[in-house]
């Protein structure tokens, strides 16, 4: 029993940890139907962006990561506007042979400065270990991610059903030219979502370090798992990807520890049974398009 | 010109063999004389060029976008290697076909998943169902070998006749002949109202469903040839290099066909084959600069041909062989 909770546990810190990697990739496939095969690489930019400021430069872990966040979301600004805006009427094929160079450019870039070793971020103190709750094993690590992500969703739901700013983006994912018709500049809040995006990709990227692992292919190992993420949890809502992230970190876990044999092998069925099913995603409304 | 000169006459004269295409195939033969050091590399891209004819088949001809064409790439090459190790089929051309066959069978039965939905539905089931049997080789180590490969594998000589040799000779014919086989083979198939059906599903599905063309049969049909094709450029991998690993259905592997197909351009036979020769080229220069970090270079061809945009890069590099062509055609009048 108490396994079954620590692995439920585990599994909650996992699927909340990929929700926050793979939210922008989310948008980006919702709101301009861009295929961003590279998402994982502004994951991998903030992760090493956190390791280089907490190991060399010695800054506490709980200020890196804001700056992770913000040096992610700066270079997602800057790619926005220099690269990807260009690409969004391309065809699918077009986008995934560039996003599929980006990321080849970003592990080796990556290789290349800082070696092909997987590197660890130094933690403080009063995250390593775990505690026990009516003797269920907690680690203080995986608690921090749970709260840390779950403020996030919490702030990313309130932002898009609250504010003025998620109106637009919803009514510009919905539809885009409607949208821009009401008036609403949907090039410019996609860049700023985008940077949003890649921001909170970052930050993925430094909060899993210490559970995914963090080398320069980290953009190609995880990047099924982002597209299993946005695929099965359908792209129109934030609640379905939310709730796939959660299905697949507790999934996953699980299968590691149950069948060691099959992890991932039950993952990848799973995925293409859902999106033979139902192709809008398990939580997707049908498309009206 | 009248309109009774209509769609049939075009495509005939379309399939007809150019000279553009004999001295295409007699540089191919006349490289086993010329680059007689550089077997090697000479094979690898005829099997490349021949996986690459294979995605042309449902990508150029079709419409099928595929990001895990390295499946049935793997199941061929491992299905040779399984077949040489156990000596089930000795002989190389039986167990090339037997390869092609099961990665046919495979093809077939991915076919379904494949043609339904949307673009990125296909994108992501054909990465996925590599990525599947990439994870099943790994779980039946103790019969693929796991991360170390098949070990011994040991191929007998062609037809009984001839056995690889050291250099590769021998190997590079082998895989030249299979290559020129099968593009024939597939030279017949795309010209034939059969193929022809397929580019009018490429170009609009609806429309060609409208005609009475079957859609998806048509589209099960093409994707299992492919397959098969794939799963021979497997087995002739295994068979020239004695190899079969994990890495045959990596993503890389997939990710490199689509630039080798984007290089030659997709969509006339030919630019799998061509294309398989400059990145092969491409990536020899690119070791010998970074010898660790190649694939950086591969990945800033690849933003740099979308950028510039795979038309627009075409009508680039076929300004100047057009430009003779058309002197050659009309010797009196400046090309204008």
């Amino acid at each position: 029993m108490t396994t079954l909770l620590t692995i439920l546990f585990d599994g909650v810190a996992y699927g909340m940890l990929l929700f926050v990697l793979s939210s922008g990739l989310a948008v980006t496939l919702g709101l301009m139907n861009f295929v961003n095969l590279a998402h994982g690489a502004f994951a991998m930019a903030g992760g090493y962006i956190c390791a280089v400021l907490v190991n060399k430069s010695g800054v506490p872990f709980f200020v890196a990561l804001p700056m992770a966040f913000i040096a992610s979301a700066l270079i997602g600004i800057v790619m926005e506007q220099t690269l990807y805006k260009h690409l969004y009427h391309r065809s699918p094929l077009d986008q995934v042979l560039f996003t599929i160079g980006l990321v080849f450019m970003a592990v080796t870039v990556v290789d290349y400065m800082m070696g092909s070793s997987q590197i660890f971020i130094h933690l403080p103190a009063m995250l390593e270990g775990q505690f026990n709750i009516f003797g269920v094993g907690v680690g203080r690590y995986r608690l921090m991610i749970i709260v840390i992500c779950g403020l996030l969703t919490l702030g990313i739901q309130l932002t898009l059903a609250n504010t003025r700013f998620g109106s637009r983006l919803r009514a510009a994912v919905d539809d885009p030219r409607a949208a821009s018709g009401l008036g609403i500049n949907v090039p410019q809040v996609f860049a700023l979502t985008f940077a949003f995006g890649s921001g909170l990709a970052g930050l993925g990227g430094a909060l899993g370090a210490e559970i995914l692992g963090l080398d320069p292919y980290f953009p190609l190992k995880f990047m099924i798992y982002f597209l299993i993420v946005v695929t099965v949890g359908g792209s129109q809502t934030i609640t379905g990807p939310f709730l796939a992230s959660l299905l697949l970190g507790i999934a996953d876990v699980a299968g590691k520890y149950y069948v060691p044999k099959l992890g991932a092998f039950v993952i990848y069925t799973v995925m293409i049974v859902i999106l033979i099913w139902r192709p809008n995603g398990l939580f997707g409304r049908v498309a009206q398009r | 010109m009248s309109a009774d000169h209509g769609v049939g006459e075009i495509s005939l004269r379309r399939a007809r063999w150019g000279h553009g295409e004999t001295a295409f195939w007699l540089i191919a033969v006349a490289a086993i004389f010329v680059f007689s050091d550089r077997y090697l590399i000479l094979t690898e891209m005829a099997w490349l060029g021949l996986f690459a004819l294979s995605l042309d088949l449902i990508l150029g001809y079709a419409g099928i976008v595929s990001l895990g064409h390295a499946a049935f790439f793997g199941v061929g090459a491992y299905c040779a290697g399984l077949l040489a190790v156990h000596g089930l089929v000795k002989e190389p051309v039986l167990a090339l076909v037997v390869a092609g066959g099961a990665a046919m069978v495979l093809g077939f039965a991915t076919s379904f998943l494949v043609i339904r939905g949307s673009e990125l539905s296909q994108l992501m089931v054909t990465l996925g169902i590599a990525l599947l049997l990439r994870e099943l080789a790994n779980k039946f180590s103790d019969i693929t070998g796991g991360f170390d490969g098949l070990q011994g594998i040991v191929i007998d000589p062609i037809l009984g006749l001839f056995a690889f040799d050291i250099f590769g000779k021998v190997g590079f014919i082998y895989c030249l002949v299979v290559l020129f086989v099968l593009f024939l083979l597939a030279r017949l198939i795309v010209h034939s109202p059969f193929g022809l059906s397929l580019r009018a599903i490429r170009n609009n599905p609806l429309r060609a469903a409208a005609i009475g063309i079957p859609v998806n049969r048509r589209l099960i049909a093409i994707y299992t040839l492919s397959a098969f094709y794939a799963g021979i450029a497997g087995a002739l991998f295994t068979q020239t290099t004695a190899l079969a690993s994990l890495d045959v259905f990596s993503f890389e592997r997939s990710a490199d066909l689509l630039l080798v197909l984007v290089i030659g351009g997709a969509g006339y036979l030919y630019g799998g084959l061509i294309g398989a020769v400059v990145f092969r080229v491409l990536q020899d220069v690119f070791s010998s600069w970074t010898p660790q970090f190649w694939q950086f270079w591969i990945g800033l061809v690849l933003v740099l041909i979308v950028l510039i945009g795979r038309e627009r890069m075409y009508r680039g590099v076929l300004w100047l062989p057009r430009l003779v062509m058309r002197r050659m055609a009309f010797p009196g009048r400046s090309a204008s």
